[in-house]
């Protein structure tokens, strides 16, 4: 992995620790937010937010995409938007069935 | 692939890897939207049915995946100082972590199936379809979760011989990066099955 002035990145040891330990407080956070039904009707929303957080913690910094250039990102996002895409016009099918 | 100059294309290789990683995204892609869409349809089954699910062990194996995700990280930066030895212990934890993570789905899978609940059970087949809908979403979607898990744990066994061999070394690590992505999206895919399956009751 090459950042911007060409060198090699080795992400610092304490930096992945703090990653680890915050994915641990928010798994504790969903798990709370779920038995407590901390909030009730948007629960689902809650979980799916935090597991979404997770998810970019993961990507950002174990899968180094915070270091890497636009094009990568950029092939990530189009992904996710063809699955957005596609979730939502299966839905919109539903709907108005 | 090492040309005549025996220059390396990491870059390629990486780019490579994330192209299979965006495929694998739509392949779950796939069956996370059958899940919302019968989970749409059918809410109050699902409900009911995902109050099945052991809370305490779905927990459990995500902290070990996400610790596992930490250990891989670490084993690529200390190959990238030279640590070899450290960096194959901490392949070794990564898979033992992998394993452990399958023996405690073997006992969720095995207490579902002693209860009567399986695909196709006479069980089964008596509840309400949006129940049969979730338990069959439940094994495929963790099925095949825990396959790719299966698959990880071997190719990091690669890398640990590739690492004590030294062709994975500080100036080629693409192989065990490309593995840590792989390793990294599994458990992604995971931190999105644990909410789905066991906390929306």
């Amino acid at each position: 992995m090459k950042d911007s002035s060409g060198e090699t990145r080795i992400i610092a040891t304490r930096i992945y620790a703090v990653v680890w330990l915050a994915l641990l407080a928010l798994l504790a956070a969903t798990l709370a937010v779920a038995r407590l039904q901390l909030l009730a009707r948007y629960s689902v929303l809650g979980s799916l937010l935090i597991a979404t957080v997770k998810a970019g913690l993961v990507l950002a910094f174990f899968m180094h995409l915070k270091y890497e250039g636009r094009f990568l990102k950029g092939l990530l996002i189009l992904t996710l938007s063809a699955l957005s895409l596609f979730i939502g016009l299966t839905f919109i099918d539903v709907w108005y069935r | 692939m090492s040309t005549q100059t025996g220059h390396i294309d990491a870059a390629g290789k990486k780019m490579g890897m994330w192209f299979f990683v965006f495929t694998e995204i739509l392949f779950f892609g796939g069956m996370f939207l059958l899940y919302s869409i019968f989970r749409y349809k059918y809410s109050q089954d699902f409900h009911n049915a995902a109050a099945e699910e052991n809370i305490l062990l779905g927990t459990v194996n995500t902290a070990i995946l996400l610790t596992s995700s930490l250990c891989i990280a670490l084993s690529i930066s200390a190959i990238r100082r030279g640590e070899r030895f450290f960096s194959s212990w901490l392949q070794l934890v990564t898979i033992v972590m992998g394993v452990a993570f399958l023996v405690i789905k073997y006992f969720e899978w095995m207490a579902k199936i002693d209860i009567g609940i399986y695909p196709d059970s006479p069980i089964l087949l008596k509840m309400a379809s949006g129940e049969i809908l979730f338990f069959g979403l439940y094994y495929v979607m963790t099925g095949l979760h825990g396959l790719h898990v299966l698959v990880g744990c071997v190719v990091i066994a690669f890398m640990m011989r590739f690492t004590m061999k030294q062709t994975i070394n500080r100036g080629n690590v693409a192989r065990l990066e490309n593995t840590g992505l792989y390793w990294h999206f599994v458990d992604i895919v995971w931190i999105y099955l644990y909410p789905l399956f066991y906390l929306i009751t």
